[in-house]
């Protein structure tokens, strides 16, 4: 089991060297270097050749790469292009609300939807069942700016509760005040992870319960109860982790609409600006931030699937 | 009256069909087991003798609802109880022992909790007074290790020792009824006697009634005190077993019991007596092979080791052998999907790649595999033509009309109806659907056909079937036959030659009568005295021959000095003098023994 944890994380540092690679000369490729950038258009050859000189933009790729790659693990993300700031000063002011955003959804909606997908595998075909299928069905066809309107008209609109908007300090806040202070942003994301959760630990329960041995365990005459949680969920805990895994890693990424909608500051909306602003050095650094989470998320994931299996924990 | 533990009357069970309507599966039976007392229900697959017995535990599988009838199960009719109430019978007065114990057993819990667990959760035992009843159970079925084997998880056991803790699963509880659905099929011949040997043990010295499902007149005939014999989900016969094995009156028990192969003799093997052209059709030679990283041009994990086979055109050769003896490693190799490490494989004296990717289109359709798994190996969302134009299409570049024309051709071939060809796999029984792997097969024009355990999973009536199609097979289209089994008496009806492969060794080998009679490899014999006879004092007088893993055998054969049997088959005395490597006798012309002791032996 240990060779098999060992070559899950060589795997995964061989998938960041290779996005570091295709992030580096993805940015290589596109027109204008960041001397053109922070120059302009109109700037004289001269003052060019002395920038790109400074910047180390005239010596060869490899060493450029391995330059920033160097930077990037001691921690220098460089300056942003734009506007010459240190990146790492403008990804502390923003990870704090990524971070408590999706901390906080992953607390509340991870549970709830496994709860869910769970209570509905043990009741299959029941009033429960269906109204929690239906639902996830709904809830992974609704885009997140639509879900994100409705809770708004709801809430904001026919309650008056909270604003659309999230400002402010958190400094100093609580459990609950934080709850308070993001509810629509993290509703609005319980909503979009959860279908797939709820789906997916259904499924991987059910299929669990078709098998001999859970026959078995009714035929010994095991209450329901036991039955699922001791001997069927053990058995369906790979897949479940894979899809909660897969949707962390996408509240740590990818919550861009949710962040622009209720404009708040996070790393998502601070990728697309960089975008905007051809600011490529800060696109790299935040591509290798996104890709190293999505890769620890996996990694966890894979290796609790591999500590789930007897046949790894335990070899003959 | 009180001795009746469980008594069916005018039980029926039906399916439910699609459109509602009912499918009668079980049609009014009525049968009682007395206390102490062994009930075997027999019958082909289809005759509903899994269902009748899983309604003593008031269950039937999902689809199927108890339509009529009472199942009394000391006097409470469980047709008519609730989950709920049925759930404190469950495990407690009456547990099930299900065919395969390996899909039985949760891979994610010890086996010891899962030994345990009915009466705990029952509250009729404390987990002390559980862990101390399954102790006794565990040496009662004479498991190895019994105080630690229950801190072990299922896949760390083997196949035949899990068959028996899922019997000690079932009578921790002290239940008054054990229902045994088929709990020796799956098993070698070879673990099958220590099991049974196991479970009438148990059965006699704990005094509980048993119902014993099967389809196999030989091991009822050793194990049943009564016979029920079922057909179509009717009661054809029943009766004390002495009458039934040796005066059967209903002409289905008298097909059944035709269908129970006799022990093989040296006379029964056909013989072609035409000498034919000499030269063989598919040749090993020298083989090894095994799985994992090649070490030094040897695969880490070694399971053949210089094996040598050939088959002669129209020729049978069946291979026997117990699981892990490297059966289907061999046909794997022939058939290129598991490269040999050393040794060659060659097709009418034409040496083959060893890997298949390198073969040709022609070498690869001159050869083909027939599965055991007759369900997998078909793709349940294609239609049998489809499946079978397939190969029509990819060897022979055949189209529309001619094609659909072979498709006929082929299915009459093995004697399914036209029809068939717009089925689809689930439609078929599990006989028809190894006939359309063979029609697969065949319609490759194969030279050579290798059939992996093609009857094992199949009933004794519907198996004698398809191995009558394979002997017309070859003497109408002159096919040749890799035919590998573990059971000695099928192979021994029909193969012309047979080699004996043990621990990745060919052990014997020649023609099929010679293999049959003395002198005799040691574990040829232990095979042989392995088959059940249909003389019910048969398994009382097995001398005691103990079975070990497959894995201590192997490793037994690469650094024993002396025989690796004599640890299991004591009438064989280890000579410690002898230190020489194995020694091929050769005992006639064509009949090889090889063992690593002397000739004196024999």
């Amino acid at each position: 089991m240990q060779a098999l944890i060992a070559k899950r994380l060589f795997i995964g540092l061989v998938t960041m060297l290779a996005v570091s690679i295709i992030i580096f000369l993805g940015t290589k490729i596109l027109p204008g270097d960041a001397a053109q950038i922070r120059l302009g258009q109109s700037a004289s050859a001269e003052n060019l050749a002395n920038l790109r000189e400074k910047l180390g933009l005239d010596r060869p790729y490899y060493q450029q790469y391995l330059t920033w790659l160097g930077n990037f693990l001691s921690g220098d993300l460089g300056n942003s292009l734009s506007g010459d700031a240190p990146i790492s000063g403008l990804i502390a002011d923003r990870y704090k609300n990524t971070l408590i955003v999706s901390a906080l959804t992953a607390l509340i909606g991870v549970p709830i939807s496994l709860a869910l997908g769970i209570a509905a595998a043990m009741y299959p075909d029941s009033y429960l069942d269906r109204s929690v299928s239906m639902l996830s069905v709904v809830l992974v066809a609704a885009p997140e700016f639509f879900t994100a309107t409705l809770l708004v008209m709801f809430f904001v609109l026919f309650l008056g509760l909270g604003s659309t908007i999230v400002s402010g300090s958190t400094e100093g806040m609580g459990l609950f005040a934080l709850i308070g202070h993001f509810a629509l942003p993290i509703a609005t994301l319980c909503f979009v992870i959860a279908s797939q959760m709820i789906r997916m630990s259904r499924a991987a329960l059910l299929n669990v319960m078709a098998s001999p041995y859970i026959e078995m365990a009714i035929l010994k005459g095991l209450p329901r109860r036991r039955i699922i949680l001791r001997h069927a969920l053990l058995n369906a805990i790979g897949p479940i982790v894979n899809v909660v895994a897969l949707n962390l890693a996408y509240l740590v990424t990818g919550v861009i609409v949710v962040e622009v909608y209720f404009s708040y500051q996070g790393l998502a909306t601070l990728i697309v600006q960089g975008v905007q602003t051809r600011d490529y050095v800060m696109v790299q650094s935040l591509g290798m931030i996104f890709c190293a989470v999505y890769v620890v998320i996996m990694l966890i994931a894979d290796i609790a699937a591999i500590m789930s299996n007897p046949r790894l924990r335990h070899p003959r | 009256m009180t001795d009746v533990v469980y008594e069916a009357e005018g039980l029926r069970i039906s399916a439910t069909r699609k459109d509602g309507s009912e499918l009668p599966i079980v049609k009014g039976v009525d049968f009682r087991v007395r206390r102490g007392q062994v009930v075997a229900l027999i019958g082909e697959s289809g005759s509903g003798k899994t269902t009748i017995s899983l309604s003593a535990l008031g269950y039937c599988k999902p689809g199927l609802t108890i339509s009529g009838g009472q199942a009394r199960l000391l006097g409470q009719d469980v047709t008519q109880m609730s989950t709920e109430a049925l759930r404190p019978l469950r495990g407690e007065k009456v547990a099930y022992l299900a065919q395969s114990a390996a899909a039985t057993f949760n891979p994610s819990l010890r086996i010891n909790e899962q030994v345990t667990e009915a009466p705990v959760v029952h509250g009729t035992k404390t987990q002390a007074q559980a862990d101390q009843r399954a102790l006794e159970l565990y040496r009662a079925l004479d498991l190895p290790n019994p105080e630690n084997i229950g801190s072990r998880y299922p896949h760390q056991v083997s196949g035949g020792q899990l068959q028996r803790l899922m019997a000690a699963m079932a009578l921790c509880g002290d239940p008054d009824l054990l229902v045994l659905d088929e709990p020796t099929t799956a098993l070698d011949v070879t673990t099958q006697i220590e099991v049974l040997k196991a479970f009438k043990k148990v059965i006699k010295d704990e005094g509980t009634a048993a119902i014993y499902v099967t389809h196999d007149l030989a091991v009822v005939a050793q194990i049943a005190d009564y016979i029920v014999v079922l057909y179509n989900g009717k009661i054809q016969e029943k009766g004390p077993v002495d009458v039934i094995v040796n005066n059967p009156q209903h002409p289905y028990t008298k097909k059944l019991m035709a269908a129970v192969r006799p022990k093989p003799t040296a006379v029964e093997g056909d013989r072609t007596e035409t000498v034919r052209d000499e030269s063989p059709r598919v040749a090993a030679e020298h083989v090894t092979a095994g799985y994992g990283k090649q070490v030094g041009g040897l695969p880490l994990v070694k399971v053949l080791s210089d094996v040598s086979v050939d088959v002669g055109h129209g020729k049978t050769l069946g291979i026997i052998g117990e699981s892990g003896s490297g059966k289907s490693t061999l046909a794997r190799t022939i058939a290129g999907l598991l490269p040999a490490s050393s040794g060659e494989v060659s097709l009418n004296g034409n040496l083959l790649p060893p890997d298949l990717r390198k073969r040709s289109k022609n070498d690869l359709r001159q050869i083909q595999f027939v599965y055991q798994m007759a369900d997998t190996a078909l793709n349940p969302r294609q239609r049998i033509g489809d499946i079978l134009s397939r190969p029509l299409q990819f060897y022979m570049g055949l189209s529309g009309r001619e094609r659909r024309a072979k498709v006929q051709d082929l299915l009459e071939m093995v004697k399914l109806p036209p029809e068939f060809a717009t089925r689809l796999p689930h439609e078929l029984s599990g006989g028809q659907k190894q006939r359309v792997n063979l029609a697969r097969a065949l319609a490759a024009d194969p030279e050579v056909i290798l059939c992996d355990e093609v009857t094992s999973a199949l009933d004794s009536v519907v198996g004698a079937d398809v191995i009558a199609l394979l002997q017309d097979l070859r003497d109408n289209i002159g096919v040749s036959n890799v035919f590998i089994s573990h059971d000695l008496s099928t192979v021994a009806s029909f193969a012309d030659e047979i080699a004996v492969l043990y621990a990745g060794r060919v052990v014997e080998k020649g023609p099929t009568d010679c293999v049959l009679q003395p002198p005799f490899h040691p574990y040829t014999k232990l095979l042989i005295d392995s088959i059940p006879e249909m003389d019910t004092s048969w398994l009382d007088q097995k001398k005691q021959a103990h079975s070990t893993s497959t894995k201590d055998l192997a490793k037994a054969w690469y650094n024993a000095e002396s025989c690796p049997l004599c640890s299991r088959y004591p009438v064989v005395a280890p000579d410690p003098a002898n230190k020489e490597d194995s020694i091929v006798h050769q005992i006639s012309d064509k009949h090889f023994i090889e063992c690593l002791r002397s000739r004196r032996v024999f």
